[in-house]
Protein backbone atom coordinates (compact mmCIF):
# COMPACT_ATOMS: atom_id res chain seq x y z
CA UNK A 1 0.00 0.00 0.00
CA UNK A 2 1.13 3.52 -0.71
CA UNK A 3 -0.01 6.95 0.36
CA UNK A 4 0.34 10.06 -1.74
CA UNK A 5 -0.60 13.66 -1.07
CA UNK A 6 -1.61 15.71 -4.06
CA UNK A 7 -3.24 18.99 -4.92
CA UNK A 8 -5.94 19.19 -7.59
CA UNK A 9 -6.72 22.51 -9.21
CA UNK A 10 -10.04 22.75 -11.05
CA UNK A 11 -10.77 25.33 -13.70
CA UNK A 12 -14.24 26.91 -14.02
CA UNK A 13 -15.47 24.30 -16.50
CA UNK A 14 -14.55 21.40 -14.21
CA UNK A 15 -15.58 22.81 -10.86
CA UNK A 16 -19.00 21.11 -11.07
CA UNK A 17 -17.69 17.68 -12.11
CA UNK A 18 -17.65 14.80 -9.55
CA UNK A 19 -13.96 14.07 -10.19
CA UNK A 20 -13.06 13.00 -6.67
CA UNK A 21 -16.11 10.75 -6.38
CA UNK A 22 -15.16 9.00 -9.61
CA UNK A 23 -11.52 8.67 -8.56
CA UNK A 24 -12.64 6.76 -5.47
CA UNK A 25 -15.38 4.84 -7.29
CA UNK A 26 -13.67 3.81 -10.53
CA UNK A 27 -10.22 3.12 -9.07
CA UNK A 28 -9.20 1.18 -5.98
CA UNK A 29 -8.10 4.33 -4.20
CA UNK A 30 -9.27 5.79 -0.88
CA UNK A 31 -9.59 9.57 -1.12
CA UNK A 32 -9.30 11.75 1.96
CA UNK A 33 -9.90 15.48 1.47
CA UNK A 34 -7.65 17.39 3.86
CA UNK A 35 -8.05 20.98 2.66
CA UNK A 36 -10.08 22.66 -0.02
CA UNK A 37 -11.23 25.97 -1.40
CA UNK A 38 -13.82 25.63 -4.13
CA UNK A 39 -15.42 28.69 -5.69
CA UNK A 40 -17.66 29.27 -8.66
CA UNK A 41 -14.81 29.93 -11.07
CA UNK A 42 -12.02 27.74 -9.71
CA UNK A 43 -11.11 25.46 -6.87
CA UNK A 44 -8.32 23.51 -5.29
CA UNK A 45 -8.37 20.43 -3.11
CA UNK A 46 -5.57 18.76 -1.18
CA UNK A 47 -6.09 15.02 -0.89
CA UNK A 48 -4.42 12.04 0.65
CA UNK A 49 -4.73 8.98 -1.55
CA UNK A 50 -4.30 5.43 -0.23
CA UNK A 51 -3.99 2.40 -2.47
CA UNK A 52 -1.46 0.42 -4.42
CA UNK A 53 1.13 2.56 -6.13
CA UNK A 54 -0.02 1.41 -9.58
CA UNK A 55 -3.65 2.14 -8.87
CA UNK A 56 -2.88 5.62 -7.49
CA UNK A 57 -0.84 6.42 -10.60
CA UNK A 58 -3.59 5.08 -12.86
CA UNK A 59 -6.15 7.18 -11.02
CA UNK A 60 -4.02 10.33 -11.15
CA UNK A 61 -3.41 9.85 -14.86
CA UNK A 62 -7.18 9.70 -15.38
CA UNK A 63 -7.68 12.85 -13.28
CA UNK A 64 -5.02 14.70 -15.28
CA UNK A 65 -6.56 13.47 -18.56
CA UNK A 66 -9.86 14.90 -17.38
CA UNK A 67 -8.26 18.35 -17.39
CA UNK A 68 -7.63 18.77 -13.68
CA UNK A 69 -4.17 20.01 -12.80
CA UNK A 70 -2.38 17.58 -10.46
CA UNK A 71 0.56 18.87 -8.42
CA UNK A 72 2.60 17.88 -5.40
CA UNK A 73 1.19 19.71 -2.38
CA UNK A 74 4.15 22.04 -2.10
CA UNK A 75 3.61 23.44 -5.60
CA UNK A 76 6.00 23.06 -8.50
CA UNK A 77 9.36 21.70 -7.49
CA UNK A 78 10.98 22.26 -10.87
CA UNK A 79 13.12 25.34 -10.71
CA UNK A 80 15.17 27.27 -13.23
CA UNK B 1 26.86 28.97 15.15
CA UNK B 2 23.40 29.14 13.60
CA UNK B 3 20.82 31.09 15.56
CA UNK B 4 17.78 29.14 14.48
CA UNK B 5 14.99 28.14 16.83
CA UNK B 6 13.26 25.75 14.45
CA UNK B 7 10.60 25.79 11.75
CA UNK B 8 7.13 27.30 11.77
CA UNK B 9 4.15 26.80 9.48
CA UNK B 10 3.40 29.95 7.59
CA UNK B 11 -0.32 29.11 7.52
CA UNK B 12 -1.29 27.69 10.91
CA UNK B 13 1.72 28.72 13.01
CA UNK B 14 2.55 25.22 14.28
CA UNK B 15 6.19 24.90 15.24
CA UNK B 16 8.57 22.08 14.34
CA UNK B 17 12.18 21.27 15.18
CA UNK B 18 14.81 22.39 12.69
CA UNK B 19 14.78 19.12 10.73
CA UNK B 20 14.61 18.26 7.02
CA UNK B 21 10.92 19.17 6.67
CA UNK B 22 9.17 21.52 4.30
CA UNK B 23 5.41 21.07 4.73
CA UNK B 24 3.23 21.28 7.82
CA UNK B 25 1.80 17.83 8.59
CA UNK B 26 -1.41 19.36 9.86
CA UNK B 27 -2.42 21.95 7.25
CA UNK B 28 0.16 21.38 4.49
CA UNK B 29 1.33 24.99 4.68
CA UNK B 30 4.98 25.76 3.94
CA UNK B 31 7.47 25.72 6.81
CA UNK B 32 9.76 28.69 7.39
CA UNK B 33 12.86 29.07 9.53
CA UNK B 34 12.45 30.99 12.79
CA UNK B 35 15.42 32.68 14.42
CA UNK B 36 16.56 33.79 17.84
CA UNK B 37 16.75 37.45 16.86
CA UNK B 38 17.38 38.59 20.43
CA UNK B 39 20.71 36.77 20.47
CA UNK B 40 21.47 37.76 16.88
CA UNK B 41 20.98 41.43 17.78
CA UNK B 42 23.55 41.05 20.55
CA UNK B 43 26.29 39.77 18.24
CA UNK B 44 25.70 41.20 14.79
CA UNK B 45 27.23 44.49 13.64
CA UNK B 46 28.52 46.17 10.49
CA UNK B 47 32.06 45.45 11.65
CA UNK B 48 31.40 41.74 12.21
CA UNK B 49 29.87 41.48 8.73
CA UNK B 50 32.81 43.37 7.17
CA UNK B 51 35.25 40.94 8.77
CA UNK B 52 33.48 37.98 7.14
CA UNK B 53 34.34 36.34 3.83
CA UNK B 54 33.50 37.95 0.48
CA UNK B 55 30.62 35.55 -0.02
CA UNK B 56 27.11 35.06 1.33
CA UNK B 57 28.67 33.65 4.51
CA UNK B 58 29.60 37.15 5.69
CA UNK B 59 25.93 37.22 6.80
CA UNK B 60 26.26 33.90 8.61
CA UNK B 61 24.42 35.14 11.72
CA UNK B 62 21.28 35.53 9.60
CA UNK B 63 21.55 32.20 7.78
CA UNK B 64 20.10 28.92 9.06
CA UNK B 65 23.20 26.71 8.78
CA UNK B 66 26.39 26.25 10.73
CA UNK B 67 28.93 28.47 9.02
CA UNK B 68 32.14 27.08 10.53
CA UNK B 69 32.76 24.99 7.43
CA UNK B 70 30.11 25.90 4.85
CA UNK B 71 29.80 24.31 1.43
CA UNK B 72 31.02 27.44 -0.27
CA UNK B 73 32.12 27.93 -3.87
CA UNK B 74 32.18 31.68 -3.13
CA UNK B 75 28.60 32.49 -3.97
CA UNK B 76 27.53 36.07 -3.55
CA UNK B 77 29.15 39.43 -2.97
CA UNK B 78 28.50 40.11 -6.63
CA UNK B 79 28.88 43.58 -8.19
CA UNK B 80 26.35 46.35 -7.73
CA UNK B 81 26.98 48.52 -10.79
CA UNK B 82 25.83 52.08 -11.34
CA UNK B 83 24.06 51.73 -14.69
CA UNK B 84 24.69 55.14 -16.23
CA UNK B 85 24.15 54.18 -19.87
CA UNK B 86 21.01 52.15 -19.33
CA UNK B 87 19.78 54.81 -16.90
CA UNK B 88 20.32 57.51 -19.51
CA UNK B 89 18.40 55.47 -22.08
CA UNK B 90 15.49 55.00 -19.65
CA UNK B 91 15.58 58.43 -18.02
CA UNK B 92 16.69 57.08 -14.64
CA UNK B 93 19.55 58.95 -12.96
CA UNK B 94 20.00 56.66 -10.01
CA UNK B 95 19.88 53.16 -11.46
CA UNK B 96 21.95 50.20 -10.32
CA UNK B 97 22.30 46.66 -11.65
CA UNK B 98 22.87 43.86 -9.16
CA UNK B 99 24.85 41.55 -11.41
CA UNK B 100 24.30 38.12 -9.92
CA UNK B 101 25.06 36.43 -13.23
CA UNK B 102 28.72 36.24 -12.20
CA UNK B 103 28.24 33.73 -9.43
CA UNK B 104 30.43 30.60 -9.69
CA UNK B 105 27.83 28.55 -11.59
CA UNK B 106 26.52 31.70 -13.29
CA UNK B 107 23.24 32.30 -11.48
CA UNK B 108 21.83 33.42 -8.13
CA UNK B 109 21.04 29.76 -7.40
CA UNK B 110 24.50 29.43 -5.87
CA UNK B 111 23.26 31.50 -2.92
CA UNK B 112 20.36 29.21 -2.07
CA UNK B 113 22.18 25.99 -2.87
CA UNK B 114 25.19 26.94 -0.72
CA UNK B 115 22.86 27.22 2.27
CA UNK B 116 20.91 24.06 1.39
CA UNK B 117 24.09 22.05 0.77
CA UNK B 118 25.63 23.20 4.05
CA UNK B 119 22.45 22.23 5.87
CA UNK B 120 22.30 18.86 4.08
CA UNK B 121 25.84 18.03 5.16
CA UNK B 122 24.97 19.16 8.70
CA UNK B 123 22.02 16.71 8.64
CA UNK B 124 24.31 13.92 7.46
CA UNK B 125 22.92 13.49 3.95
CA UNK B 126 25.23 11.93 1.42
CA UNK B 127 23.24 12.84 -1.68
CA UNK B 128 22.18 16.27 -2.89
CA UNK B 129 19.32 16.34 -5.40
CA UNK B 130 17.00 18.67 -7.28
CA UNK B 131 14.51 19.01 -10.10
CA UNK B 132 15.57 21.71 -12.47
CA UNK B 133 15.46 23.23 -15.92
CA UNK B 134 19.05 24.43 -15.84
CA UNK B 135 20.46 26.91 -13.35
CA UNK B 136 19.59 24.93 -10.25
CA UNK B 137 20.95 21.71 -11.78
CA UNK B 138 24.32 23.38 -12.41
CA UNK B 139 24.51 24.80 -8.92
CA UNK B 140 23.49 21.60 -7.13
CA UNK B 141 26.00 19.55 -9.11
CA UNK B 142 28.76 22.09 -8.42
CA UNK B 143 28.07 22.29 -4.67
CA UNK B 144 27.83 18.50 -4.36
CA UNK B 145 31.25 18.26 -5.99
CA UNK B 146 32.62 20.80 -3.52
CA UNK B 147 31.04 19.01 -0.56
CA UNK B 148 32.25 15.60 -1.72
CA UNK B 149 28.74 14.11 -1.77
CA UNK B 150 26.73 12.50 -4.57
CA UNK B 151 24.43 14.56 -6.77
CA UNK B 152 21.25 13.39 -8.51
CA UNK B 153 19.76 15.96 -10.84
CA UNK B 154 16.36 15.49 -12.51
CA UNK B 155 15.88 17.36 -15.76
CA UNK B 156 13.30 17.23 -18.54
CA UNK B 157 14.65 15.00 -21.33
CA UNK B 158 14.29 17.77 -23.92
CA UNK B 159 16.38 20.33 -22.02
CA UNK B 160 18.74 22.46 -24.12
CA UNK B 161 22.16 20.88 -24.65
CA UNK B 162 24.07 23.82 -23.20
CA UNK B 163 22.30 23.54 -19.87
CA UNK B 164 22.74 19.79 -19.72
CA UNK B 165 26.49 20.13 -20.25
CA UNK B 166 26.65 22.94 -17.69
CA UNK B 167 25.38 20.51 -15.07
CA UNK B 168 26.93 17.29 -16.39
CA UNK B 169 30.49 18.61 -16.22
CA UNK B 170 30.39 18.32 -12.42
CA UNK B 171 29.63 14.59 -12.82
CA UNK B 172 26.25 14.23 -11.11
CA UNK B 173 23.82 11.42 -11.87
CA UNK B 174 21.68 13.09 -14.51
CA UNK B 175 18.13 11.77 -14.71
CA UNK B 176 16.49 12.88 -17.97
CA UNK B 177 12.76 12.36 -17.51
CA UNK B 178 10.67 11.63 -20.59
CA UNK B 179 7.56 13.55 -19.69
CA UNK B 180 5.99 16.93 -19.16
CA UNK B 181 7.17 19.34 -16.49
CA UNK B 182 4.18 18.32 -14.39
CA UNK B 183 5.22 14.70 -14.60
CA UNK B 184 8.82 15.46 -13.64
CA UNK B 185 7.41 17.48 -10.80
CA UNK B 186 5.30 14.66 -9.44
CA UNK B 187 8.08 12.13 -9.86
CA UNK B 188 10.52 14.22 -7.81
CA UNK B 189 8.02 14.67 -5.00
CA UNK B 190 7.56 10.90 -4.85
CA UNK B 191 11.29 10.24 -5.02
CA UNK B 192 11.88 12.63 -2.13
CA UNK B 193 9.44 10.60 -0.02
CA UNK B 194 11.20 7.33 -0.79
CA UNK B 195 14.91 8.14 -0.81
CA UNK B 196 17.07 9.59 1.93
CA UNK B 197 18.31 12.40 -0.28
CA UNK B 198 18.49 16.12 0.36
CA UNK B 199 16.33 17.63 -2.36
CA UNK B 200 17.30 21.27 -2.15
CA UNK B 201 13.95 22.50 -3.44
CA UNK B 202 11.77 19.99 -1.59
CA UNK B 203 12.81 18.78 1.87
CA UNK B 204 15.59 21.40 2.19
CA UNK B 205 13.37 24.19 0.90
CA UNK B 206 12.94 26.18 4.15
CA UNK B 207 16.73 26.51 4.49
CA UNK B 208 17.41 26.83 0.77
CA UNK B 209 15.02 29.76 0.35
CA UNK B 210 16.72 31.71 3.13
CA UNK B 211 19.84 32.01 0.97
CA UNK B 212 18.02 34.54 -1.22
CA UNK B 213 17.89 37.00 1.69
CA UNK B 214 21.53 37.72 0.97
CA UNK B 215 20.43 39.48 -2.24
CA UNK B 216 18.77 42.02 0.03
CA UNK B 217 21.62 42.24 2.54
CA UNK B 218 24.27 42.78 -0.13
CA UNK B 219 22.42 45.53 -1.94
CA UNK B 220 21.83 47.35 1.35
CA UNK B 221 25.48 46.98 2.36
CA UNK B 222 26.76 48.02 -1.08
CA UNK B 223 24.55 51.12 -0.97
CA UNK B 224 26.06 52.13 2.37
CA UNK B 225 23.49 50.40 4.61
CA UNK B 226 20.37 51.84 3.05
CA UNK B 227 17.61 50.28 0.99
CA UNK B 228 16.55 51.35 -2.52
CA UNK B 229 13.34 53.20 -3.38
CA UNK B 230 12.52 50.55 -5.98
CA UNK B 231 13.71 47.07 -6.84
CA UNK B 232 12.83 45.06 -9.94
CA UNK B 233 13.01 41.32 -9.39
CA UNK B 234 12.36 38.41 -11.76
CA UNK B 235 10.03 35.80 -10.26
CA UNK B 236 9.25 32.14 -10.78
CA UNK B 237 8.19 30.50 -7.49
CA UNK B 238 8.08 33.93 -5.82
CA UNK B 239 10.48 32.81 -3.07
CA UNK B 240 13.37 35.11 -3.98
CA UNK B 241 11.00 38.07 -4.21
CA UNK B 242 9.72 37.50 -0.66
CA UNK B 243 13.18 36.84 0.73
CA UNK B 244 14.71 40.07 -0.61
CA UNK B 245 11.91 41.93 1.16
CA UNK B 246 12.52 39.89 4.30
CA UNK B 247 16.23 40.66 4.11
CA UNK B 248 15.63 44.42 3.98
CA UNK B 249 13.22 44.21 6.92
CA UNK B 250 15.53 42.03 9.01
CA UNK B 251 18.32 44.57 8.63
CA UNK B 252 15.96 47.38 9.64
CA UNK B 253 14.56 45.56 12.67
CA UNK B 254 18.09 44.74 13.84
CA UNK B 255 19.11 48.39 13.55
CA UNK B 256 21.60 47.69 10.77
CA UNK B 257 20.27 50.30 8.33
CA UNK B 258 21.76 53.74 8.76
CA UNK B 259 19.57 56.10 10.76
CA UNK B 260 16.95 53.43 11.42
CA UNK B 261 15.97 52.46 14.95
CA UNK B 262 15.62 48.73 15.67
CA UNK B 263 12.19 47.24 16.27
CA UNK B 264 11.12 43.90 17.76
CA UNK B 265 10.18 41.27 15.20
CA UNK B 266 6.82 40.39 16.76
CA UNK B 267 5.00 37.08 16.63
CA UNK B 268 5.31 36.43 12.90
CA UNK B 269 8.93 36.86 11.88
CA UNK B 270 8.28 36.13 8.23
CA UNK B 271 5.86 38.97 7.64
CA UNK B 272 7.60 41.67 9.66
CA UNK B 273 7.59 45.10 8.02
CA UNK B 274 9.70 47.89 9.49
CA UNK B 275 8.12 51.24 8.53
CA UNK B 276 11.54 52.56 7.49
CA UNK B 277 11.63 50.03 4.66
CA UNK B 278 9.78 51.93 1.94
CA UNK B 279 11.20 49.99 -0.99
CA UNK B 280 8.63 49.30 -3.66
CA UNK B 281 8.94 45.71 -4.82
CA UNK B 282 8.26 45.28 -8.54
CA UNK B 283 7.84 41.77 -9.90
CA UNK B 284 8.95 40.81 -13.40
CA UNK B 285 7.42 37.79 -15.13
CA UNK B 286 7.17 36.77 -18.78
CA UNK B 287 3.68 36.82 -20.30
CA UNK B 288 3.96 33.13 -21.18
CA UNK B 289 4.08 32.24 -17.48
CA UNK B 290 2.85 35.01 -15.20
CA UNK B 291 0.51 33.48 -12.61
CA UNK B 292 1.54 35.87 -9.81
CA UNK B 293 1.38 39.05 -11.89
CA UNK B 294 -1.96 37.89 -13.29
CA UNK B 295 -3.36 37.55 -9.75
CA UNK B 296 -2.04 41.02 -8.88
CA UNK B 297 -3.48 42.61 -12.03
CA UNK B 298 -6.87 41.01 -11.46
CA UNK B 299 -6.99 41.80 -7.72
CA UNK B 300 -7.21 38.11 -6.83
CA UNK B 301 -5.90 36.58 -3.62
CA UNK B 302 -5.47 33.18 -5.23
CA UNK B 303 -2.90 32.03 -7.73
CA UNK B 304 -4.33 30.20 -10.72
CA UNK B 305 -1.76 27.70 -12.00
CA UNK B 306 -0.87 28.02 -15.66
CA UNK B 307 0.86 25.83 -18.21
CA UNK B 308 4.09 27.69 -19.01
CA UNK B 309 4.74 28.68 -22.59
CA UNK B 310 7.65 31.09 -22.36
CA UNK B 311 11.17 31.46 -23.67
CA UNK B 312 12.16 32.50 -20.14
CA UNK B 313 12.41 28.88 -19.03
CA UNK B 314 14.15 29.65 -15.74
CA UNK B 315 11.01 31.58 -14.72
CA UNK B 316 8.54 29.00 -16.03
CA UNK B 317 6.91 27.80 -12.84
CA UNK B 318 3.20 27.41 -13.49
CA UNK B 319 2.14 26.70 -9.92
CA UNK B 320 4.39 28.94 -7.80
CA UNK B 321 4.77 27.65 -4.25
CA UNK B 322 5.31 31.12 -2.78
CA UNK B 323 2.96 32.92 -5.13
CA UNK B 324 0.45 34.16 -2.58
CA UNK B 325 3.21 35.34 -0.26
CA UNK B 326 4.89 37.23 -3.09
CA UNK B 327 1.52 38.77 -3.91
CA UNK B 328 1.26 40.04 -0.35
CA UNK B 329 4.72 41.60 -0.60
CA UNK B 330 3.76 43.45 -3.78
CA UNK B 331 0.75 44.88 -1.98
CA UNK B 332 2.45 45.62 1.32
CA UNK B 333 5.35 47.39 -0.37
CA UNK B 334 3.02 49.27 -2.73
CA UNK B 335 4.93 47.73 -5.60
CA UNK B 336 3.65 46.26 -8.84
CA UNK B 337 3.92 43.40 -11.29
CA UNK B 338 4.40 43.36 -15.02
CA UNK B 339 4.07 40.53 -17.52
CA UNK B 340 6.59 41.21 -20.27
CA UNK B 341 5.34 40.32 -23.76
CA UNK B 342 7.37 37.36 -25.00
CA UNK B 343 8.77 39.34 -27.92
CA UNK B 344 10.22 41.89 -25.52
CA UNK B 345 12.31 39.38 -23.54
CA UNK B 346 15.16 39.28 -26.06
CA UNK B 347 14.94 43.07 -26.47
CA UNK B 348 15.66 43.37 -22.75
CA UNK B 349 18.70 41.10 -23.04
CA UNK B 350 20.07 43.16 -25.91
CA UNK B 351 19.36 46.49 -24.23
CA UNK B 352 21.35 45.51 -21.14
CA UNK B 353 24.22 44.08 -23.19
CA UNK B 354 24.46 47.10 -25.48
CA UNK B 355 24.31 49.68 -22.70
CA UNK B 356 26.14 48.11 -19.77
CA UNK B 357 28.22 45.24 -21.16
CA UNK B 358 26.30 42.65 -19.15
CA UNK B 359 25.08 39.54 -20.97
CA UNK B 360 22.12 38.09 -19.13
CA UNK B 361 19.84 35.14 -19.75
CA UNK B 362 16.16 35.37 -20.60
CA UNK B 363 15.15 36.04 -16.98
CA UNK B 364 17.36 39.14 -17.05
CA UNK B 365 15.68 40.19 -20.28
CA UNK B 366 12.36 40.00 -18.45
CA UNK B 367 13.75 42.17 -15.65
CA UNK B 368 15.16 44.84 -17.97
CA UNK B 369 11.98 45.01 -20.05
CA UNK B 370 9.96 45.42 -16.85
CA UNK B 371 12.32 48.16 -15.71
CA UNK B 372 11.86 49.89 -19.06
CA UNK B 373 8.08 49.67 -18.73
CA UNK B 374 8.16 51.08 -15.18
CA UNK B 375 10.38 53.97 -16.28
CA UNK B 376 8.25 54.76 -19.32
CA UNK B 377 5.00 54.73 -17.36
CA UNK B 378 6.42 56.94 -14.61
CA UNK B 379 6.10 54.29 -11.90
CA UNK B 380 9.78 54.97 -11.14
CA UNK B 381 10.77 58.62 -10.88
CA UNK B 382 13.95 59.90 -12.60
CA UNK B 383 15.93 60.42 -9.39
CA UNK B 384 14.65 57.51 -7.32
CA UNK B 385 17.22 54.95 -6.21
CA UNK B 386 16.45 51.82 -8.20
CA UNK B 387 18.06 48.38 -8.30
CA UNK B 388 17.36 45.78 -10.99
CA UNK B 389 18.35 42.22 -10.13
CA UNK B 390 20.08 40.31 -12.93
CA UNK B 391 20.10 36.73 -11.72
CA UNK B 392 21.47 34.58 -14.53
CA UNK B 393 24.15 34.55 -17.22
CA UNK B 394 23.45 34.89 -20.93
CA UNK B 395 25.86 32.13 -21.87
CA UNK B 396 23.23 29.66 -20.65
CA UNK B 397 20.53 30.75 -23.09
CA UNK B 398 22.57 31.72 -26.13
CA UNK B 399 20.00 30.26 -28.51
CA UNK B 400 17.58 33.04 -27.48
CA UNK B 401 19.77 35.70 -29.09
CA UNK B 402 21.32 33.84 -32.01
CA UNK B 403 19.93 36.50 -34.34
CA UNK B 404 22.60 38.96 -33.16
CA UNK B 405 25.32 37.00 -34.96
CA UNK B 406 25.80 38.90 -38.20
CA UNK B 407 29.51 39.29 -38.89
CA UNK B 408 31.19 41.09 -41.77
CA UNK B 409 32.38 38.20 -43.91
CA UNK B 410 35.55 39.23 -45.73
CA UNK B 411 38.51 37.78 -47.56
CA UNK B 412 41.91 38.36 -45.93
CA UNK B 413 42.53 41.48 -48.03
CA UNK B 414 42.23 45.17 -47.21
CA UNK B 415 40.00 45.86 -50.21
CA UNK B 416 37.54 43.18 -49.22
CA UNK B 417 37.40 44.50 -45.64
CA UNK B 418 36.85 48.11 -46.71
CA UNK B 419 34.13 47.16 -49.18
CA UNK B 420 32.30 45.16 -46.56
CA UNK B 421 32.66 47.94 -43.98
CA UNK B 422 31.37 50.54 -46.44
CA UNK B 423 28.42 48.32 -47.30
CA UNK B 424 27.55 47.79 -43.63
CA UNK B 425 27.80 51.51 -42.83
CA UNK B 426 25.64 52.35 -45.83
CA UNK B 427 22.96 49.89 -44.78
CA UNK B 428 23.11 51.34 -41.26
CA UNK B 429 22.66 54.83 -42.71
CA UNK B 430 25.99 56.09 -41.36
Amino acid sequence: MARQRVRFTFSADLVREPIIYRLGHDFDVVTNIRRADVRADMGWVILELDGSDDEIQRGLAWVADSGVRVDPIAGDVIEG
Amino acid sequence: MAFIKGLKCRECGREYPGDALNVCDFCFGPLEVIYDYVTISEVISHERIAEGPLSIWRYQDLLPAEADDPVDIMAGYTPLMKARNLGKRLGLNNLYIKNDSVNPSFSFKDRVVSVAATKAVEFGYETLACASTGNLACSVAAHAARAGVDAVVFIPADLERGKVIGAAVYNPTLVAVEGTYDEVNRLCSEVSDNYHWAFVNINMRPYYAEGSKTLGYEVAEQLGWRVPDHVVVPSASGAMFTKIWKGFNELACLGLLDGVDPLPFGADQNTVHHPAVTTRMHMAQAAGCSPIVSAWENHRNQIRPVRPDSIAKSLAIGNPADGIYALRVIRESEGSGYAVPENQVVEGIKLLAETEGVFTETAGGVTVSTLKYLAETGAIGPDELTVAYITGNGLKTQEAVEEVVNPLLVKPMMGSFEAALESRMASAGV
